[in-house]
């Protein structure tokens, strides 16, 4: 990541912080504002690291993924029923069932990838088309089982909506939980954690292992990479239904481990954002992850500055609607696809159907 | 001179079959791709324990069962005219706009703002003949402004229009959500609902046969169809935006201002997609309603695929999908199935047209069209 | 090292392509440390059948013996398995890879899960040093020069431990100094044992460095040659299937005012390097100027620069004097620019188009074929026959894609759009890449008769014969700058070669 583009994503964080640190200053202590603002930072920015990372793997492949957003609505929906319905129906605790929950959400992920993989790698379909069709087939599908499992008279919950098992727990990391301050920022629950130790893995797997070497090669060279006995089809179906997978995990953040309910279109863009911070993070784990933050950032400032919307001026309180506070993330999305904060280089074959 | 006669008869009589020959061959993948996904379709219902035939027969009957259904599938088959055709000239220029949703939106709200505000603004009672007009144009200019941004981005900054199209979506909603909980909210005491005040009498459509809601809108609609596909093939300006379209490098090699008319088609489709939001107002609901048009702009995807971006097309596949959506509430209130599963119908038909192949495979039909090509790399 | 063991041998290859015979019973056997030509026209089918022997394709029918025993390569795998490595026309290397990275790519060494690079990067430097091939590990292709990144190619397949190398046209893209290296690299590798195939259609370097030589056309063995039994003019014929004229008739030049003045021009490429520096020269009517120049060294940046597709940074374009620079396309096009560009499926044509809309593609506004923004059909229509007649154009509709026609009729489909507007000035470049010898001749006439009509022609071309064939004076282009302009008749493929190569002539 050039230094630029690092001292912008540094600046922005600091400046949405500085805003609710300057709203709350007389009622809570500055540190205290910033801590919470960085923890609720890192973990509303879980879904949009996992979607970027999910986007890396897929575009360093060579295979462009704006499926992820249907990706993770459609993995919330599932992963939410199966807890559910352990809970419920089969009687099981409520972690086993969050826990199971998200495998199902995680399945769902890499069955999507599976399907986009085989519209956009065997049928060729435009890679962009694909996706759509996968964001519509995420929208109905899940509007439809909601609404058929949930709330008709005749489904297995009777048209009555059961008790939730409720949210994955916060976990203690041994040692980081220690520390002071940032003990405290990373007391997260376990999606938010696997999302920053995925960020670490998918690090190494992509820089310093023959998988990481290859799929890079296929997503730049596929010729290049065929001519030298790699199976080019191959690299992509497995990077992409990877890149399902992650989705999947990004997709029961929103039902397992954010709230206990499933919403229709409850994801709201987020996984197109996440497109924009891997773009801006120029295909790489850490640089997707740290655009993720800003993201984030601006949206734990719309939470974080309910706390004190007792303190903001009448006159600037339609500001704090979440109707216009809401539209940092996506303002701030448009502005990093201008370039303006330096242009990043996608992988050479991104988005070409392979043609041997 | 019979002989000659006859021998123009011959060639007029094979080009007929020509036509029919080609358009037939041009129809029959969409259609079975149309039909493979009301089978898939019926095979999730039947899964979700419900029984697909009582569910289609039910849309059916909705859709086409009386006159009332009849008008009712015009009523929806209307905005999606406007939206597929949006989406289907961007595609002719070689973008996509996903953008037609917000685009909608936004034409609705600054449709109904002229309706209702304008004559209390001037303090005088336009006449119909003016304030119609105004305030279509109104929501035509917004979706227009709504759309010329993202074009304008990719055009001078190659910021891609997908993922812009989608962020003014978001900021479109959102925006529209904020004024009709503000400032434009219906100030009658009684009104619980995020919804515009009524426009004025004249600024309404008037309905075409009286007791039934089928109005003006959808036989602008078919006119606005047939003006676009003069416009994309039969004037220097489309074949300036079918150039671009198809090849951008060449378009600029031949002298085409590239830039210029990516701006161009993006500022057409989003003034198709306002128009849409605007004639809903004027001729249909004579206000806007948050919410209500929610997933316009997405089946308009869908709609324009099918028809593989040809306005004509346009016009059949909105009228289906129109008959869906309309036959979709009848079904589900005869057969308890969800009106959502018609989303999942709709996705499906969008699948297997995309992936024709998937359908060619299934039913054994060799040659193969053109592809759509809007995968350019990020630009970013 | 030159034995009679034969190694490889291929019987009765046979592959079809849709409505093509790429290869039809072909025969060909490879001895050990033998240097053997692959001789044909663009399109004969020599790449095809070394796609298949690199088990890129599967031909139809026909079996490969290795060493007398029949193989079967379903992927490139195969082959690498069976000793045989492969240096593409267009190398297969990784921009963004470094040297190792590339050379290890498909066949890696790994240390507790992770990649290791230092014992490739030892390995690499030992075959360089072997076989003379300097090149530094650690650097990243797309830092180095052509000639070197062939070197990396040919240590990827040694690195395999390939005993056949394949070669697919190893000139085209070197100077005639690189070209000499590579010799010298083949003949050593030969020496060592490797058995080498050189795939070409400049029969010069034929005769120069293979042992035997296979001419192959229209997909078939015309027959197999010892540099010693045959000629320049034979290997023509036999390539081409009739006598070739290598001369192009032509008067002498009647020289008109200067159209086309080009001053301290200077452009940058994509990655914002200069590519073209300080460039400065003029065309007259009625000449021809060529621009010599190995590929690679600003020929591109320079005629986009000059056609209004890329802005120079620094200098002054003139056309008919009025000052061009960073113009668009379209007011030079209306003054009388036909250019015909060095990429037809990129810039040239919209392959998605009928033939008809591509003839029309820079006048569709104008009269006739519009009137009031409206495209007038029956004109297009009239013209689009009359275009497709007058030069030949074989397709059975103008309304068909122009997709569906082959590279020589597509070529020229743009010949025709664009030499038949009122013309003042031809930028041809590449104008006969790629295509069979019908379709060069054919072009190479236009091209004088423009001339001969008072146009001013601005040549572009890395084939050295083309330039001399045609152009008028000769400029070359290394590395961005133009390092000489001499007439026709001093010029001589020897001095051209070392200029193009960057050397300077001594008295020069």
């Amino acid at each position: 990541m050039d230094i630029r583009r690092f001292l912008f994503i540094t600046l922005i964080i600091i400046i949405l912080i500085g805003v609710v640190v300057l709203v709350g200053s007389s009622q809570v202590s500055p540190a205290t504002i910033i801590v919470s603002m960085l923890a609720t930072t890192v973990a509303v920015a879980t879904p949009l690291t996992l979607g970027a990372l999910s986007g890396v793997f897929c575009e360093r492949s060579g295979v462009v993924n704006i499926g992820i957003e249907g990706m993770m609505l459609a993995s919330a929906f599932f992963g939410w029923f199966a807890a559910i319905y352990l809970n419920t129906i089969l009687g099981f605790q409520p972690l086993p069932s969050l826990l199971t929950g998200v495998v199902v959400a995680i399945i769902t992920g890499g069955l999507l990838g599976l399907l986009h993989a085989w519209l956009s790698i065997t049928f060729k379909v435009d890679q962009i088309i694909g996706g759509t069709v996968i964001n519509l087939l995420a929208v109905g599908i899940s509007g439809f089982l909601n609404r058929q499992l949930f709330f008709e008279k005749g489904s297995i919950f009777g048209g009555q909506v059961p008790h939730a098992p409720g949210v994955l727990p916060r976990i203690q990391i041994p040692l980081i939980s220690d520390i002071p301050v940032i003990g405290k920022i990373f007391e997260q629950q376990p999606i938010a954690i696997s999302a920053i130790v995925l960020v670490i893995i998918a690090h190494v797997v992509l820089f310093y292992t023959r998988w990481g070497l290859r799929t890079r090669a296929v997503g730049e060279h596929p010729r290049a990479a065929d001519t030298v006995g790699i199976n080019v089809y191959k690299m992509r179906y497995w990077n992409v239904i990877i890149g399902g997978m992650i989705a999947g995990l990004a997709g029961a953040y929103f039902t397992l481990e954010s709230v206990p309910s499933f919403e229709p279109l409850m994801t709201n863009g987020r996984g197109f954002i996440s497109l924009a911070a891997m773009i801006f993070g120029n295909w790489s784990p850490f640089g997707a992850w740290a655009a993720a933050l800003v993201f984030g950032a601006a949206q734990a400032l719309q939470i974080n500055l309910q706390f004190f919307r007792t303190l903001i001026p009448p006159q600037w309180a339609f500001l704090q609607q979440s109707s216009i506070v809401g539209l940092v993330p996506y303002i701030l999305t448009m502005l990093i696809l201008t370039g303006i904060i330096g242009r990043t280089t996608p992988p050479k074959a991104d988005g070409i159907p392979y043609e041997k | 001179m019979e002989a000659k006669q006859g021998q123009v008869n011959q060639k007029f009589k094979t080009r007929i079959q020509r036509w029919f020959a080609s358009s037939w061959s041009a129809l029959l993948v969409p259609l079975l791709a149309v039909l493979t996904a009301f089978v898939v379709g019926g095979i999730v219902i039947a899964m979700a324990g419900g029984n697909p035939f009582s569910a289609y027969l039910g849309l059916l009957e909705g859709a086409f069962g009386s006159t009332k259904s009849l008008s009712e599938t015009t009523v929806w088959a209307t905005p999606y005219i406007f939206a597929g055709l949006a989406v289907a000239l961007a595609f002719k220029g070689g973008l996509f706009n996903i953008g037609a949703e917000g685009q909608l939106a936004l034409g609705a709200v600054a449709s109904a703002w002229v309706g209702y505000a304008l004559p209390g603004l001037l303090g005088i009672n336009l006449p119909t003949i003016f304030l119609l007009p105004l305030t279509v144009l109104a929501g035509v200019i917004a979706g227009g402004i709504w759309g010329a941004i993202p074009g304008w981005l990719k055009a001078r900054t190659g910021g891609h229009e997908v993922i812009n199209t989608i962020m003014m979506n978001y900021i479109a909603l959102n925006m529209v959500s904020y004024l009709l909980n503000g400032p434009m909210k219906d100030p009658n005491p009684l009104n619980v609902i995020a919804r515009t005040p009524e426009i004025a009498e004249s600024a309404r459509f008037t309905p075409i046969f009286s007791g039934y809601r089928m109005h003006w809108g959808f036989i602008l609609a078919i006119l606005i169809a047939i003006l676009v596909w003069f416009l994309l093939w039969k004037t220097t300006l489309g074949f300036e935006i079918r150039t671009a379209g198809a090849n951008p490098d060449a378009g600029k090699y031949a002298g085409v201002n590239v830039g210029r008319t990516i701006v161009l088609s993006m500022t057409l489709s989003g003034m198709l997609a306002g128009m849409a939001g605007a004639i809903e107002v004027t001729a249909l609901n004579y206000r806007h309603e948050l919410g209500f048009s929610i997933g316009y702009g997405f089946d308009a995807i869908a709609i324009a695929l099918l028809a593989k971006s040809h306005p004509l097309g346009v016009i059949l596949s909105a009228i289906l999908f129109g008959a869906m959506r309309n036959g979709g509430t009848r079904m589900q209130f005869l057969t308890q199935i969800p009106v959502d599963v018609i989303s999942v119908i709709q996705a499906l038909i969008l699948l297997f047209v995309a992936a024709d192949a998937i359908v060619r495979f299934i039913f054994r039909i060799k040659a193969r069209e053109e592809r759509v090509v809007l995968t350019r790399g990020w630009g970013g | 090292m030159n034995t009679n063991e034969v190694i490889l041998e291929v019987r009765g290859i046979t592959k079809q392509f849709p409505g093509v015979l790429a290869n039809d019973r072909v025969d060909f056997d490879l001895r050990k440390g033998e240097i053997h030509a692959l001789l044909g026209e663009n399109g004969a089918g020599k790449t095809t059948l070394m796609n298949i022997l690199y088990g890129l394709y599967q031909p139809d029918s026909g079996e490969i013996r290795r060493n007398g025993e029949v193989v079967k390569f379903s992927s490139p795998k195969d082959a690498i398995a069976q000793g045989i490595g492969m240096v593409h026309q267009h190398f297969m290397l990784i921009p963004v890879f470094t040297v190792t990275e590339n050379i290890m790519l498909g066949d890696e060494t790994v240390k507790n899960g992770l990649l290791d690079q230092r014992t490739v990067a030892a390995l690499v430097r030992q075959l360089s040093k072997q076989y003379g091939l300097e090149v530094d590990p650690q650097a990243v292709i797309q830092d180095l020069p052509v000639g070197v990144q062939q070197r990396v190619e040919i240590i990827k397949t040694l690195y395999r431990k390939a005993e056949i190398l394949i070669l697919d046209e190893p000139t085209a893209v070197l100077t005639p100094q690189e070209v000499e290296d590579l010799f010298h690299i083949i003949s050593e590798l030969s020496h060592q044992g490797v058995s080498i195939i050189f795939i070409t259609h400049k029969l010069k370097e034929v005769l120069a460095i293979a042992n035997r030589i296979t001419v192959m056309r229209n997909g078939k063995v015309v027959g197999t040659k010892t540099p010693q039994e045959t000629d320049e003019a034979h290997l023509a014929e036999m390539m081409v299937g009739r006598e070739v004229i290598l001369k192009v008739e032509k008067g002498p030049a009647k020289l008109g005012d200067v159209v086309f003045e080009v001053e301290n021009l200077s452009v940058f490429d994509q990655r914002g390097l200069e590519a073209v520096r300080d460039v400065s020269f003029q065309v007259k009517a009625g000449e021809i100027l060529g621009i010599a120049g190995v590929q690679g060294n600003g020929q591109t940046e320079l005629v986009e620069a000059l056609t209004g597709l890329r802005t120079p940074h620094h200098g002054s374009v003139r056309l008919g004097g009025f000052d061009v620079t960073a113009s668009s396309p379209r007011p030079m096009i209306e003054y009388g620019l036909a250019h015909i560009p060095e990429d037809r499926q990129k810039h040239g044509l919209v392959l998605s188009f009928p033939v008809a809309d591509n003839l029309i593609l820079c006048t569709y506004y104008q009269q006739p074929f519009a009137r009031n923004y409206i495209i007038q059909n029956k004109a297009v229509d009239e013209y689009a026959h009359r275009l497709v007649e007058e030069f030949d154009v074989r397709t059975p509709s103008p309304y068909l894609p122009a997709s569906k026609l082959s590279g020589g009729n597509q070529q020229k489909v743009i010949v025709a759009r664009e030499l038949s507007r009122p013309v003042k000035l031809l930028i041809a470049n590449q104008p006969t890449r790629g295509l069979d010898v019908g379709s060069i001749e054919y072009i190479h006439q236009q091209i004088v008769q423009m001339r001969d009509r008072g146009v001013a022609v601005l040549l572009v071309s890395a084939e050295l014969d083309e330039i001399m064939a045609l152009s008028d004076r000769i400029a070359v282009m290394y590395r961005g700058q133009i390092v000489a302009t001499l007439g026709a008749s001093q010029a001589t493929r020897e001095g051209l070669g070392l200029l193009m190569a960057g050397l300077q002539i001594a008295e020069a």
